[in-house]
């Protein structure tokens, strides 16, 4: 254990250290990630005044606390692997990574922690100007905040495990855009983005409760906002739990599968 | 004419290139074809709530969207890659190359990479504007499709000129390949009404990163609700762009003095 602390210390100081360099790149590359909710907070904004008030159990205040939440959720919880790794397995520079005494994991994981330390400097501030700008009503409290953050806990892992095990499918294909286009394009329906899962039709609705966008997103939105009952906050954890073991398994096997078949290229 | 010619060769560089990689055809069409059956998906989503947003019915948003679309083509086919090249090329001191060519070297970069893939996004966008006029019964008269040619034409040359001015600060600054994402990102705000944003963000997107020219006007002239305002604030910033992004280009080379070598 005491070893993976130092490991991991020491993998986050070099990845902040390098990340800093790039600070100017990296706001840049945050606008969408800001841009994405307010374009959708604005659109359903809109549509509830055209409503008279409300679409669904859904006011605009309640779309604002919802998006503001979940642009925080999102930016903590997304993570960038599977657009890089078919780049690292076809230009051979995976091969440093096998070198290394310790599952690759461990590195990636901690540069992504790194990267969302110093990012927070950003999507605080954004969260913070986006609350006095619309106004959303968000009320605080404590115990909902503390389960929250254990949702987000998961939902971080979760989600690194299942776009991890993506990230490896490189090793069979050598080039992923197609793929993670299309898992970007279901993320973005079923993980509430586009709008809230309960103003979802039906049939999608069922295929966000099976998935696990739901459960790595909107869950813990939700759950923030105290829009979800006892029964269905431990069905959510449930959904977590299932998933988180679902991604730890499928990473130990496609990884040991996909190792057996990369031959470093290049190099 | 000569301009003309010249397009057409740096059209079929770009065909030749991509030929070596006709993989990458389909993955762009499973993109292109993604990408509209998303969009369409929210807007029934979102529809399926509400009538008109902010004014608009369906399907005056769905010939928004084949704008949205078009325009999209268009920068990723040539703006967005001959800009890249150019920012890249002055890095390493290629451009040079481009200056010594008996050719105005703005219109030389402008043109230098073309993505012939991307036509797949322009024809969707244009199928896509199509059939939403069809589904209103093509009720459009002379008037405004000349309104809808005239602003499509000054947005477009806009947006144009915008990225021209982002890439000409490499002259100043190395490394700000970076800079062209800003616009990448500001441009998903356009596939919806520019009306419906807050006043703040509606600014933005219209004098700072001017997306409500290059989509939502067009798209406007389109639906009838063009103000003559609108076409001839249009114009007007159009020429003053044009001319103002060539007198920054000039300023920018200026400044180049090759960098390797």
């Amino acid at each position: 254990m005491k070893h993976y602390t130092a490991t991991y210390w020491a993998f986050f100081k070099t990845s902040l250290l390098e990340q800093f360099q790039y600070r100017a790149a990296m706001a840049i590359w945050m606008i969408s990630r800001i841009l994405e909710p307010i374009i959708y907070l604005t659109v359903w904004t809109t549509v509830a005044q055209a409503r008279g008030g409300s679409v669904g159990s859904y006011s605009p205040a309640d779309f604002a606390a919802y998006y503001i939440v979940l642009m925080l959720v999102n930016q903590f919880t997304f993570s960038w692997v599977m657009h890089i790794y078919d780049f690292r397995i076809r230009q051979g520079e995976l091969s440093n990574f096998l070198l290394k005494p310790i599952h690759p994991i461990h590195a990636d994981i901690a540069e992504n922690i790194a990267y969302k330390v110093l990012t927070a400097i950003i999507i605080f501030p954004t969260a913070l100007l986006l609350f006095f700008l619309f106004d959303p009503n968000l009320a605080f409290h404590i115990q909902t905040f503390a389960v929250f953050l254990l949702a987000l806990g998961i939902a971080f892992l979760m989600r690194f495990f299942i776009e991890w095990t993506l990230a490896l499918v490189a090793f069979w294909t050598t080039r992923n855009e197609a793929i993670n286009q299309m898992y970007f394009t279901l993320g973005l329906f079923l993980s509430g983005r586009i709008a809230p899962i309960d103003l979802l039709p039906g049939a999608i609705q069922t295929l966000a409760d099976a998935l696990p966008f739901r459960w790595a997103v909107a869950f813990p939105v939700e759950l923030m906002l105290g829009r979800l009952s006892q029964e269905q906050i431990l069905n959510g954890f449930t959904m977590q739990a299932v998933w988180l073991l679902a991604g730890f398994l499928l990473i130990q096997l496609t990884w040991r599968l996909g190792v057996k078949k990369y031959s470093a290229v290049g190099s | 004419m000569y301009y003309l010619k010249l397009i057409w060769t740096f059209f079929r560089i770009g065909i030749l290139n991509e030929m070596a990689y006709r993989v990458n055809f389909y993955v762009q069409l499973l993109q292109s074809i993604l990408s509209l059956g998303t969009a369409i998906a929210g807007l029934a989503i979102v529809f399926s709530h509400t009538d008109t947003l902010g004014g608009w019915q369906a399907v005056d948003i769905l010939a928004l969207l084949g704008v949205f679309m078009f325009v999209g083509g268009v920068i990723g086919m040539v703006i967005n890659p001959s800009m890249s090249q150019l920012m890249d090329d002055v890095l390493r001191g290629i451009f040079d190359y481009t200056l010594t060519k008996p050719c105005d070297a703005q219109f030389l970069a402008s043109i230098s990479q073309i993505r012939v893939w991307r036509l797949t996004d322009i024809l969707l966008g244009a199928g896509v504007l199509i059939a939403a006029l069809i589904y209103r019964g093509l009720d459009i008269g002379p008037h405004e499709a000349l309104a809808f040619a005239f602003v499509l034409c000054t947005g477009g040359s806009i947006i144009y000129s915008f990225w021209l001015m982002l890439a000409t600060l490499t002259f100043w600054f190395l490394r700000i390949e970076n800079i062209l994402h800003i616009f990448q990102s500001m441009y998903e705000a356009g596939r919806w009404p520019i009306g419906i944003y807050p006043h703040w963000l509606r600014y933005i997107l219209t004098f700072l990163v001017p997306v409500a020219f290059a989509i939502t006007v067009p798209a406007e002239a389109l639906s009838g609700r063009l103000t003559p305002e609108s076409m001839i604030t249009s114009g007007l910033l159009c020429v003053f762009l044009l001319a103002f992004s060539r007198w920054f280009w000039k300023r920018g080379l200026k400044n180049y003095s090759g960098a390797s070598a």
